[in-house]
């Protein structure tokens, strides 16, 4: 497992490996914001959190089709499955490695962008802490839906189609923990969902999308 | 240590390809699959690796003993020859990948990048990993694709030598490398999709599936 992950990240950062991609992709979907709703900081201030958390899981969801797809036409993904390593753990592996490329540049550059939108004090270490709680759920969810796809030629259009909507209850709960800790409500609850989605996500997720990719060897 | 195969029946794409096939495969021993393009050697071969369940019969072997070499070689071009190797032996458990390098001549190419090898290069480093996944059982694919006569032979000797450390040896090649194998002919164990197996009709390949 350790050298998978080793693997996956050296792939990541070397040319063509599209890390910084997503993170590119954040920066420019956030500095648009402003250009698009105005320059008034007030309404900036006040739709901040679900443009971040809105910008982050598009940016995950940009490199989610390499995840498995490149294993799978170079013939590895074939040879992982016949190696010792329990698919689960490939899964759950790959989906870490696109974790530290992708969703823990997003949460750490949040508060930095959450400048450019003008977003209220309290909001920055809750914007920080409900995206480093939130994306490992995006990582994973999406894993998944790579897995499903994988095999397809043009998958990756699918593959949003079908992430997309299962990132709903992620978001409504991560731009609600920021949200609410800017206007000094009680965030306990969404920030709880959020934490438990994650959990729950990481715990079944590696099994469905191991199944999902045996199929699709066949 | 053996393989056997009892009245195996295959399918790929939904279609049934072959039934019927049985054979038994001692350590030591190697065994060549033969017959036309579309009978269904890769298949069978993916069948017993595990990556696609049997449609009837069943296939006896110790658990975690086979290691697959496919048409692809599984090489991640923009890591080098070294790191590529020291990754599926690191995923094997092995550490040692001094003899995979030696078997195929690929010490002078040691820190080149996949993507700058040749064909026959990648090729004889997607045939040197099966030596560092230290398992029993070897299953190729058409292995000697884009290799030239000198390697071949060196790939003939690495299956020799797996063969005399008591390993099995399981391939689909048209060439005649010089080892002492079984041949299988696949051909009258097509499966025409009526249940039984019957020689010479019928073609999956051609049925639309792909």
């Amino acid at each position: 497992m350790g050298a998978l992950l080793t693997r996956d990240l050296a792939l990541a950062v070397k040319a063509g490996g599209g890390f910084g991609l997503s993170l590119a992709f954040f920066l420019i979907v956030v500095t648009l914001v402003p250009f698009g709703v105005g320059p008034e900081t007030g309404r900036l201030a006040e739709i901040a959190p679900g443009i971040l958390w809105v910008g982050a899981l598009l940016a995950c969801l940009l490199s989610l089709d390499r995840l498995f797809q490149l294993d799978w036409e170079d013939g590895s993904l074939d040879l992982l499955a016949v190696s010792p390593l329990p698919m689960e753990g490939v899964v759950a592996t790959k989906a870490l490695a696109h974790w530290i490329t992708t969703g823990l540049p997003l949460t750490l550059a949040a508060p930095v962008l959450g400048l450019l939108l003008n977003l209220p004090g309290p909001g920055y270490l809750w914007l920080l802490v409900s995206l480093a709680l939130g994306t490992p759920a995006l990582s994973m969810i999406g894993a998944f839906g790579a897995a499903l796809t994988v095999g397809l030629k043009r998958g990756g259009l699918l593959l949003s189609l079908l992430v997309l909507p299962l990132y709903v209850p992620t978001l409504i709960f991560g731009a609600e923990v920021v949200r609410r800790a800017i206007d000094g409500q009680a965030f306990a609850t969404p920030l709880a969902m959020l934490a438990g989605l994650t959990l729950a996500t990481l715990a079944l997720l590696p099994f469905a999308a191991a199944a999902a990719i045996r199929i699709n060897l066949r | 240590m053996r393989l056997s195969v009892h009245d195996l029946a295959c399918r790929r794409g939904g279609l049934p390809v072959l039934a019927g096939v049985s054979f038994t495969v001692e350590a030591g021993e190697a065994l060549v699959l033969r017959g036309p393009n579309g009978v269904g050697k890769t298949t069978l071969l993916r069948t017993l690796a595990g990556l696609q369940p049997a449609a009837a019969g069943r296939v006896e072997v110790p658990e975690d003993s086979i290691a697959y070499a496919g048409h692809a070689d599984g090489l991640k071009a923009a890591l080098s020859v070294r790191a590529n190797l020291a990754f599926w032996a690191a995923a094997y458990g092995t550490r040692d990948i001094a003899p995979a390098l030696a078997a195929f001549d690929l010490e002078r190419l040691l820190d080149r990048p996949a993507a700058d090898l040749s064909a026959g290069q990648k090729r004889r480093l997607g045939l040197a990993r099966m030596t560092v996944t230290g398992r029993p059982v070897w299953i190729f694919d058409e292995p000697t694709v884009s290799l030239d006569t000198a390697n071949t032979r060196l790939f003939a000797e690495m299956v020799a030598r797996h063969l005399a450390g008591g390993g099995l040896a399981l391939m689909a090649t048209h060439i005649d490398l010089g080892i002492a194998a079984q041949v299988l002919d696949l051909t009258p164990f097509r499966d025409t999709g009526t249940g039984g197996p019957e020689a010479g009709a019928g073609d999956a390949f051609l049925d639309g599936s792909f």
